[in-house]
């Protein structure tokens, strides 16, 4: 029987179907943190377990370190036991940490890929709603709560219902200027902010194929920004030389072995999704987001819908969410003033976004009223960028270069924008509040962040290249 | 305390907003502390006071208004969007909920709810709004849900509908068990899984 690739991968993890209830699934890798793990640790001492497979989690230190002098001891009090108890806990049952100060250390979703840890066929778990971002590599990927964490601490298991399956096929050549960040924010414009809830997604097409795994990442890393379990890409040629070689991918005598059962990583011709939705790439243009969830986005050069298109039972939160943003219906997006621009966050932060920013900025100062910060998704990243002199483009502009981490993203470290101001974001979510109490977000990709970056406003970057 | 749960029977807040992510629910720079316990102090935090600050209520906003109370949060399309954190959880149980009714809720937010006997109830748009109209024109409309019985009723409207939550669940929230003791139950299984597997 034809099958998904979905479906290949969720039946070789079934330990036990319960009758009229979820699937036990086994767990193949599990990230953890700093925020979502205290209390899962707690429980399973309290219940005086061991974590079950160490060797299958790694941890890092990533939503509330500070981006600045991290070699100092953390300021913020909360902060700072919070980082200690990862550590301790990590120490107590034997888990790898890659904390503050070693050269693995990052944001999560991007110390996992460039390590080689995630791989495909796995499933991959991590107390955040970003783990989508794995599914890049043909892996079934997703989110879980604490209580889940501590369930896969204890049993290397979660119970899990099977999701309904959407393909979303983008085919076609991508216009100029327009990158993977235009592609999933244009998605989750048309379908909204709900419209893969419940839904696992599989991306494919030409335009998909054509992205590299960074690009890739970026795709399913906002899955979960239309409400969808997880996203994912059959691993392909460039999927696999992005692995070969890297820190933990399977050595030269498994090297053949895996290769041949990633192979099979596909749907299968003739496999059903429960839904499946067509886009055209050339349809795409350079998005931006105007209000406070994903799906609220359009093209740069156009205009925020007028009250008269909005659907009478969504104006209130339409216009809630204008008022916060400060924007008036209708209005045109283009020439707005920014006053702080971020770069950073698990959805662009790798080192192609900073290459791409880069190739941008060269030669070129910021604007004089804005703030710039790069906040590198991890050392490594960090590493190379300044091996390839990339600091040194960021730093002749004016922009500031950070530490990684998560940062300006959710704002939980001193990396906030303050009440009022509009920053231009390379992040995922623009939620009120989301990078600091009043601050409002734009979502865009790197290149639109860094046009705004240099011209101080909301830019079209086509007009620029 | 056993958390089993079963019949609700209460007044409702009524948070008629669409799309209220977790961020709301309970903002970032609360999830700095290593227990589970106090999150409902922070519940809507931002929505709850001006600058931050508990001596500023806002006062429109329906935490605030001595009007409403009750163990039933009603709120609008896709509750819980956004991130994984079991906080917002955690924040709306603390602060009394035992149920929370929408039309339509995010994934993990429904499973992270359930793992901690929060009874998320979805109902048809209509429904929610027929619930809104009554609980607003009466802030004392009861309001009755039977996790037995899968019913949610609003008695004085001659409301009456059926929700979902499957029989695995449904069990465990009747009786008071976590996944996790299911799990660790079937450890031999998953060993033997394991080395099939490997």
């Amino acid at each position: 029987m034809a099958k998904t690739l979905f479906e290949k991968i969720w039946d070789k993890h079934v330990v036990q179907n319960i009758d009229g209830g979820p699937s036990v699934l086994y767990i193949d890798r599990h990230f953890i943190h700093e925020v979502t793990s205290p209390q899962a640790f707690q429980g399973i001492e309290k219940r005086g377990m061991k974590v079950f497979r160490p060797a299958q989690i790694v941890a890092t230190a990533d939503h509330n370190v500070p981006t600045l002098q991290q070699h100092l001891p953390i300021k913020d009090e909360l902060s700072r036991v919070q980082v200690q108890q990862l550590i301790a806990n990590c120490k107590n049952h034997n888990i790898e940490l890659y904390g503050l100060g070693h050269p693995f250390q990052g944001i999560v979703h991007v110390i996992g890929p460039e390590l080689g840890v995630t791989q495909p066929g796995m499933t991959i778990v991590c107390g955040d709603s970003h783990t989508s971002t794995h599914g890049a590599f043909g892996a079934i990927a997703f989110g879980i709560g604490t209580s889940e964490v501590e369930m896969v601490m204890a049993t290397q298991c979660l119970m899990q219902s099977k999701p309904k399956l959407m393909r979303i096929n983008v085919e076609g050549t991508l216009n100029k200027g327009v990158v993977s960040k235009d592609i999933i924010l244009y998605i989750i414009a048309q379908i909204s902010a709900s419209g893969a809830t419940g839904y696992f997604v599989e991306y494919a097409g030409s335009a998909i194929r054509s992205l590299s795994m960074e690009g890739r990442m970026t795709i399913c890393n906002m899955s979960i920004e239309m409400g969808a379990r997880g996203g994912m890409i059959a691993p392909d040629e460039i999927t696999f030389e992005y692995i070969k070689g890297r820190q933990f991918a399977p050595g030269n005598g498994q090297w053949d072995a895996k290769l041949a059962a990633w192979k099979e990583l596909y749907s299968d011709e003739g496999a059903t999704f429960d839904k499946e939705i067509n886009i055209r790439a050339e349809d795409i243009e350079p998005m931006i987001t105007y209000g406070t969830n994903p799906g609220m986005g359009v093209s740069v050069a156009g205009n925020i819908p007028g009250v008269t298109d909005i659907d009478e039972k969504e104006k209130p939160s339409f216009l809630k969410s204008l008022d916060y943003m400060g924007l008036q219906p209708g209005a045109k997006i283009k020439g707005k003033k920014v006053d702080y621009v971020f770069i950073g966050s698990c959805t662009n932060s790798r080192i192609e976004d900073l290459r791409l920013v880069a190739s941008f900025v060269k030669g070129k100062k910021k604007a004089e009223d804005v703030e710039v910060w790069i906040v590198p998704g991890s050392k490594q990243v960090e590493k190379q960028a300044i091996a390839e002199g990339i600091d040194k483009i960021f730093e002749e502009a004016g922009f500031q270069l950070r530490q990684p981490g998560c940062s300006a993203c959710l704002g939980m470290n001193e990396d906030k924008i303050p009440a009022g101001k509009y920053c231009v974001s390379t992040s995922n979510r623009n939620f009120e509040g989301r990078q600091g109490p009043n601050a409002r977000t734009f979502l865009v990709s790197p290149l639109t962040a860094a046009v705004a970056a240099i011209t101080g406003e909301v830019g079209d970057v086509r007009e620029f290249i | 305390m056993s958390k089993a749960i079963n019949i609700v029977s209460s007044r409702a807040v009524p948070l008629n907003i669409q799309n209220v992510d977790t961020d709301q629910i309970i903002p970032a720079r609360f999830l700095k502390a290593t227990s589970r316990a106090g999150f409902g102090k922070n519940l809507f935090r931002d929505w709850r006071y001006e600058n931050d600050d508990e001596a500023q209520p806002r006062a429109d906003f329906v935490l605030n208004n001595p009007r409403y109370s009750g163990k039933v949060l009603v709120a609008g399309k896709n509750f819980g969007c956004g991130s994984s954190r079991e906080h917002a959880a955690w924040a709306i149980k603390d602060a009394g909920f035992d149920v929370v009714v929408s039309s339509f809720f995010a994934d993990i937010f429904r499973n992270n709810a359930l793992n901690n006997f929060l009874v998320p109830v979805q109902v048809t748009d209509e429904f929610l709004d027929a619930m809104f109209a009554a609980i607003e024109k009466d802030p004392a409309t009861e309001i009755v849900v039977n996790v037995e019985a899968q019913t949610i009723s609003v008695p004085a409207a001659g409301l009456q509908s059926s929700f979902d939550v499957n029989n695995y669940k449904k069990t465990c929230l009747l009786n008071g068990y976590d996944d996790i003791d299911y799990l660790i139950s079937i450890k031999p299984a998953i060993e033997a899984f394991e080395q099939q597997y490997k």
